[in-house]
């Protein structure tokens, strides 16, 4: 099977599996990791924009030129996008342990509704919800009767 | 519900990338700047790897960036931990094997750390691969001895200074009315250890403060210990 297609669907997956992460899994940390993979896939598809079969790092070893090199600007364009992905991750991670401190879950979902009620308390307000919730209807008929 | 409508984004999400791929035919990008960088970098730089050329030399000014946000994103996680707690629970001290590993890894990671950044012209490597290897060398002991803290003042002084011989160094080229970040100094032979003007000055710097930044903002995560 041909290298190149193996490594585009490699790119592909790692996307498609980093935004499955970030979009499907309920926990911090995975969503997270899911973000990390997305940053995978999206460096592996900006080396692959100009890889060739056959040819050499761009490095002169001991004088000898060879004769096809890699591109090195997508390669130092890699190399900044990982360093910063570090950056991302480390703050992500550390943004999680304070919402862990904080809500002691890591629940997104969980966290999302003590969210909610946390900024309703803080404005004075009810906590706002759909009106086909049924919880809510039945409330309000009492406030009203 | 809120699955099956994520299921149906992450399918369309899918076709999109699919028929984007479709579109670009493997390999159809030509590499114009590259191979233009390639033929002229060893004669305009004197570095044997290109790589190196393109991240110090053909844009050293986005390499200061992104320190900076190598540096923003520390300050801000530094600042989102806060003070590590002092009532935290601490993990158990690891056993005989970790901590004498950790000793003997020691100045193994930092002749490896130190060796990748001073050949960073020459082999694959550089600043942000010996740093990281050099804040893994501080950050090792700490694993294995969960108790002990790191000094972070040094910590920052060290990144400080790394930061500001980048930008010196940046600011010495304009004193002799260059651009800002030319290569400096003599260009020296291709593929010595001496060579590529300030290229390895620029990459030692970069390696410290990527290894004191890491080294700092791991000993900080680990330090805050998350309450159960």
């Amino acid at each position: 099977m041909d290298t190149g297609l193996i490594l585009y669907t490699a790119a592909f997956g790692l996307i498609l599996i980093g935004s499955a992460g970030i979009v499907l899994s309920t926990h911090l940390v995975r969503t997270i990791f899911g973000i990390a993979l997305l940053e995978a896939g999206a460096n592996l598809l900006l080396l692959l924009a100009t890889y060739r079969e056959g040819n050499s790092a761009p490095i002169i070893v001991d004088g000898r030129i060879p004769a096809a090199m890699a591109d090195p600007v997508p390669q130092a364009l890699v190399l900044t996008a990982i360093v910063i992905g570090v950056g991302i991750l480390a703050l992500a991670l550390s943004l999680a342990l304070r919402v862990q401190r904080a809500y002691g879950t890591l629940d997104l979902r969980e966290i999302r509704q003590r969210l909610e009620q946390d900024i309703a308390d803080e404005a004075g307000i009810e906590l706002s919800s759909s009106s086909d919730a049924p919880q809510a209807v039945a409330s309000r008929q009492e406030g009203q009767a | 519900m809120r699955r099956l409508s994520s299921a149906l984004f992450l399918l369309g999400l899918g076709l999109l990338i699919a028929a984007i791929f479709q579109t670009m035919e493997f390999g159809s990008v030509a590499p114009i700047a590259g191979q233009a960088i390639n033929a002229v970098a060893a004669e305009q730089v004197g570095a044997a790897n290109f790589v190196t050329s393109v991240v110090l030399a053909y844009r050293g000014f986005d390499t200061l960036l992104e320190l900076t946000i190598l540096f923003t994103a520390a300050t801000a996680g530094g600042l989102v931990l806060g003070k590590p707690g002092t009532g935290a629970p601490r993990d158990p001290d690891s056993g005989f094997i970790l901590r004498a590993g950790a000793d003997l890894f020691f100045p193994l990671l930092l002749v490896v750390g130190l060796y990748i950044i001073l050949h960073g012209h020459l082999t694959p490597g550089g600043g942000f691969q010996g740093g990281v290897i050099l804040a893994s060398a501080f950050f090792i002991p700490i694993l294995a001895r969960p108790g002990t803290t790191m000094d972070h003042r040094w910590v920052s002084m060290i990144e400080g200074l790394a930061g500001a011989g980048f930008i010196l160094i940046g600011l010495l080229a304009m004193l002799g009315g260059k651009e800002f970040l030319t290569p400096l100094l003599d260009k020296g032979e291709l593929g010595a250890l001496l060579s590529a003007g300030s290229l390895p000055l620029l990459y030692i710097a970069v390696g410290l403060k990527v290894g004191a930044e890491l080294a700092g903002l791991l000993a900080r995560l680990s330090e805050t210990e998350a309450i159960d």
